[in-house]
């Protein structure tokens, strides 16, 4: 895994703070019920520092971080824009 | 009034500035060192962040809007004074002197203990009528509701100063007198005390003592999530000046307590209490 596999990144920290814990891509995490709001700041703090962008309060929802698949495009969509930026 | 002191920054002090900034107060942040006020700093963004993110945190604010200081005398500034220094007297008997000597005459002080006297507190100061209590309850930005204590001398005045205060926090008081632990704590820290003694003699673990209380009673939290979420020392300094304040043994501190606190385990803000965050 590395910063270029963020879906790994993602899966990794998520599964290593759950261990035992069987979930999908697609499965809201907090609807699961083993997630807490707790862990949703936990889940910017991971994405920020590993990423290396800072979460703009336009993105700061809880749709953003309910799944591994909506953080992943959260990191695609950050990416893009340092992209155009350059 | 527009620009509002707080003395302390420790978990309520910046609650207390977040939610004053939110609601576009100026505020004056004071505490012993700058390592303590960029710490505040972080906790406030973060704070901020987090109630954007779960959609309960309020606005957010211009952060030129909170001071951070170590110099007292940026004080002289304010028009409200909030002190939330540690529940510990002979910190707060140095303090309150200084303050009264660096504040403007009239300026009300509201002390955000949880425990200690306010009369006791205004005596230290030439102001007592201006001296009330405030007890904010944490986390203070998501809170409605605060304990306002009157001391023996404290002004029918001084109370609407504060009430105005907090209508501008979009908060409300209740006044109740002055008297150990008020209400709140007086009956707060002996349930938890004693939830402490549960788990200490193996009569339940702390999430069933927890369990109970929220599915039984429907409160929201468990008293050892609350103690957590608190934090243990302080937790600890309410029990014992409650055992000073009325010197009947039923408000002794549980050896747990003690020793939880002593090994550094101080609920929330260590990571690590009851539970583990």
């Amino acid at each position: 895994m590395s910063i270029e596999d963020p879906r790994g990144q993602i899966r990794g920290f998520i599964a290593g703070k759950f261990p035992g814990i069987d979930f999908a891509d697609g499965d809201d995490i907090f609807a699961l019920g083993f997630a807490t709001s707790l862990f949703a700041m936990q889940l910017v703090m991971f994405v920020e520092k590993i990423f290396g962008f800072e979460i703009g309060n336009e993105d700061l929802e809880m749709s953003n971080f309910r799944s591994v698949d909506a953080m992943v495009a959260l990191v695609g969509r950050a990416r893009d824009t340092v992209a155009i930026g350059r | 009034m527009k620009r509002v002191g707080v003395v302390g920054a420790g978990v309520m002090g910046t609650g207390l500035a977040q939610n004053l900034g939110q609601c576009g107060f100026e505020v004056v942040l004071t505490d012993l060192s700058e390592d303590i006020l960029a710490r505040a700093a972080e906790r406030i963004r973060a704070n901020v962040r987090m109630g954007k993110l779960l959609g309960n945190g309020g606005p957010g604010f211009d952060p030129e809007l909170i001071a951070y200081s170590t110099d007292y005398q940026r004080l002289a500034e304010v028009d409200f004074l909030i002190e939330n220094i540690t529940e510990k007297w002979d910190l707060k008997k140095e303090i309150y002197p200084r303050l009264d000597a660096i504040c403007r005459p009239g300026v009300v002080f509201a002390a955000n203990t949880s425990a200690i006297s306010i009369t006791r507190l205004a005596g230290l100061t030439g102001r007592p009528a201006e001296v009330l209590g405030m007890h904010f309850m944490n986390p203070v930005p998501m809170k409605p509701t605060v304990e306002v204590i009157k001391g023996w001398h404290t002004s029918e005045q001084t109370l609407d100063t504060a009430k105005e205060l907090l209508a501008g926090m979009g908060k409300e008081g209740i006044v109740v007198a002055d008297a150990p632990g008020f209400v709140s704590n007086r009956v707060l820290m002996l349930t938890v005390n004693e939830a402490m003694y549960l788990v200490q003699e193996n009569v339940a673990s702390a999430e069933d003592v927890d369990r109970i209380f929220k599915s039984c009673f429907g409160h929201k939290m468990g008293p050892l999530e609350t103690a957590d979420l608190i934090g243990l020392d302080t937790i600890l300094y309410s029990v014992e000046v409650l055992y000073e304040s009325f010197n009947d043994s039923k408000y002794r501190p549980c050896p747990l307590l003690k020793q939880m606190v002593d090994a550094g385990l101080h609920g929330r803000k260590s990571g690590q209490g009851f539970y583990t965050y």
